[in-house]
């Protein structure tokens, strides 16, 4: 018995893989269930740690960024959208109500007190879309104004936890400022990584050949190494899951500042971070996505009109598979989870009715310490508390599956209940398709 | 034979005073597993009712590997402890001569994971399964060696081996080779977190050597690329038959889809791409779970294994 392979030789095994399949990760770590901060959030958190920022202040109206713009006294100030999402400054801003375009850009540089007025009345409370926001967009309602710079250089930066190698990374190029997923594809030289040692973190020597390979030397080099340090202590002290920094800068006296900053945290950890419900912004997180976490529910939601009410991730997304491998189009993902309870399932109900495309229920459990029966009478009480008037499949498995189905068929529900998932699928999208 | 466990096994559980230790501690015995043991800090000297069979708890696992000569240890923790569970474990078993670890709790943070995983590797004798999985299981004659928390009356023991990163996904296959009347020499779950233990490969590896497994059964999922890796592996070394599934062809991009590793990013991790990776390496897919077990049949019957 033995995983014989130290963590030198994986590292080293694994300094060839794709770039791309490290990217993907990155993107990975930047949505979702992970929890993501503003800018202006992670900047102080930057600056707390030494980490270079420029100066910059947190507003929520036109009269706050101007008043931010005279509290700077910098002739150039950077406005900038705060939304949890990538793509600002090549994004659109559009009137919520009418739909129509009002300005090109969620980033703007401003040379004067108008311009700041201009810019800021253009991004509050309008909807900025971008490349990762999807056609929907979001409504800004945070801005930061910030004190522009003299840049020499635009860098990349970026820290993220590698499935590979599993250790931290930081991955770096010199084509700061543009799409790093086209910079992968196009000039994969262009990025250099290096990664931290699990125990002993960044090494100086590792920090200091990834600063040279940006083409960094003297005081920049010695800043970037600082700066690495740095970076490597607040992602592990917070339980971060990535820090972006897209453009870090040389500034033209050599200083390397972060002139963006993206990070976003392992929920797992929040326990020992208590801190961190302070920086959540509700309004970017999906509502009904929080409420089925509350609850003990992994729930996403789909496109298709068929619910789904599964136990475990890996079967709820089986389910989804084999609903459209016969025709039909799964309404969400759904997993009960291992300790589901009457209360819970009955929620898990109300959230998948609350989606009025549905139009069928395939409930797919496959009992372990889960029993069928329990879930059977918790079906029961859903359908009696909230009424279920749409086509029903239920198909059970495993512990205690024949009480399940008894208790179900001696019910007076109308439910059909099935002994395999081929079976039940094929069930709801036949009786979906009958407009039974 | 089997991999990793057998009825010889000698069982240690961590956390076993909590309540899922003590729930789940019982289910193993029940299926006449070895449990021997169990260690909670703080509550060494006392000891656990399993059904009637009184097992001892220690405070540490050193001192609990020494009293007992256990070779496996489960582990049911919080989250919050479970990477220190894992630490423990590994190294007091490295001391003692190897053992096999096998973490079912979930939740854990990805960067205590890092850590504890880097220690592992620093463990030439020891083996972690999980975290964030059902387990592993290997039926016997009567009852068998059950680490985890698997339903253990739908196995029987037999030539099939199954891996697989999700949990009910995986008694879903132990269903299907149960209908075509094939049952399992070792069933491993490898949990579905971004940085885990043994992955799919060491378990391919270690059925290929098994000499009563004659086929197995690979549950996969979307994202990151364990099954491509996988599937190479098989095409250059496997001599027996693989059958593949792949959970996740539904899934949309960017969403994480239960498991904090199961996320299609960048267009890169999909089940498409897995599937054709399976297909290119002469594994058997099935499209369907519910077809795992009519695709077991033709495969064992192309290996000439069974006349139809």
């Amino acid at each position: 018995m033995g995983v014989t392979a130290g963590w030198f030789e994986r590292f080293a095994s694994k300094l060839g893989m794709g770039l791309l399949r490290i990217l993907q990760r990155r993107v990975a770590s930047g949505r979702d269930d992970i929890m993501n901060i503003h800018e202006y959030q992670a900047k102080a958190m930057f600056r707390e740690s030494g980490i270079k920022v420029q100066d910059g202040v947190h507003c929520t109206s036109v009269d706050e960024a101007l008043s931010a713009y005279d509290s700077l006294g910098c002739a150039v100030v950077a406005v900038k959208s705060q939304i949890h999402a990538g793509g600002r400054g090549k994004g659109t801003l559009f009137d919520p109500t009418s739909g129509e375009e009002v300005m090109q850009g969620g980033v703007k540089i401003a040379f004067s007190r108008e311009d700041v007025e201009e810019y800021a009345k253009n991004i509050s409370g309008n909807l900025l879309v971008t490349k990762q926001t999807g056609p929907e967009g979001k409504i800004v309602s945070n801005m930061y104004v910030e004190s522009g710079c003299s840049i020499e250089h635009e860098y990349y930066l970026a820290i993220l936890v590698d499935r590979d190698t599993k250790s931290v990374l930081f991955m770096a190029s010199t084509e700061g400022g543009m799409d790093i997923e086209e910079v992968a594809e196009k000039t994969p030289d262009a990025i250099h990584k290096a990664w931290a040692h699990p125990m002993e973190g960044l090494r100086n020597e590792d920090a200091e050949s990834l600063a040279a390979s940006l083409g960094l030397s003297g005081e920049s080099s010695d800043e970037m190494v600082d700066m690495l340090g740095s970076l490597y202590e607040l992602f592990m002290e917070k339980d971060c899951s990535m820090i972006e920094i897209n453009p870090l800068v040389k500034t033209e006296d050599g200083s390397m500042v972060a002139l963006d900053a993206k990070v976003s945290f392992d929920d797992n950890a929040d326990f020992r971070h208590p801190w961190r419900d302070g920086l959540r912004d509700l309004s970017e997180e999906e509502e009904v996505e929080i409420r089925a976490h509350e609850l003990g529910l992994s729930y996403v939601k789909l496109d298709g009109n068929i619910g789904c009410l599964v136990n475990g991730a890996g079967l709820a997304m089986a389910s989804m598979d084999v609903i459209k491998l016969y025709g039909g189009e799964p309404a969400n993902f759904l997993d009960i989870g291992g300790g589901a309870t009457k209360e819970s399932i009955t929620a898990a109900f109300e959230i998948i009715l609350e989606d009025s495309s549905v139009e069928g229920i395939l409930v797919n459990i496959f009992g372990g310490i889960i029993r069928c029966d329990m879930v059977a009478r918790s079906v029961i009480e859903a359908s009696e508390e909230i009424g279920l008037d749409v086509p029903l499949v239920v198909r059970f498995s495993g512990t205690n599956h024949v009480e399940g189905k008894a208790v179900l068929d001696g019910s007076g529900m109308s439910v059909h209940t099935t002994s395999t998932l081929s079976e039940g699928a094929r069930k709801i999208v036949e009786l979906i398709g009958s407009g039974n | 034979m089997a991999i990793w466990i057998n009825d010889d096994s000698k069982i240690l559980i961590q956390g076993i005073t909590g309540r899922q230790g003590t729930f789940h501690g019982i289910r193993m015995s029940r299926y006449n597993t070895n449990v021997v043991g169990g260690v909670t800090p703080g509550k060494g000297g006392q000891t656990v009712d399993l059904e009637g069979r009184k097992v001892p708890v220690f405070n540490s696992m050193s001192e609990a590997i020494s009293e007992t000569s256990a070779d496996v240890s489960v582990i049911y923790v919080p989250a919050r402890f479970a990477s220190g569970a894992i630490v423990d474990a590994a190294e007091s078993f490295q001391a003692a001569g190897g053992g096999l670890i096998v973490c079912i709790t979930e939740g854990i943070p990805t960067l205590d994971m890092v850590r504890a995983v880097a220690i592992v590797d620093s463990c030439p004798d020891v083996r972690l399964i999980g975290p964030n999985c059902p387990g592993i299981i290997s039926p016997g004659e009567d009852g068998g060696c059950k680490v985890g928390i698997m339903p253990a009356f739908i196995h029987e023991k037999g030539r099939i081996g199954i891996v697989s990163k999700s949990g009910t996904l995986t008694y879903e296959a132990v269903a299907q080779t149960m209908s075509v009347d094939e049952g399992q020499t070792t069933c491993v779950g490898i949990g579905g977190d971004p940085v885990n233990g043994t992955g799919f490969i060491d378990c391919l590896s270690a059925f290929e050597n098994d000499p009563e497994t004659v086929a197995v059964v690979m549950i996969g999922e979307i994202g990151g690329s364990a099954e491509e890796e996988a599937a190479e592996w098989v095409e250059a070394n496997m001599t027996k038959p693989v059958v593949g599934f792949v959970a996740g062809s539904t899934a949309p991009p960017g969403k994480r889809m239960g498991h904090a590793g199961a996320i299609i990013s960048g267009g890169k991790g999909t089940a498409a791409e897995k599937f054709s990776a399976f297909e290119a390496a002469g594994i058997y897919v099935a499209r369907d779970p519910s077809e795992i077990g009519e695709v077991l049949v033709r495969a064992l019957v192309d290996a000439g294994l069974r006349e139809s």
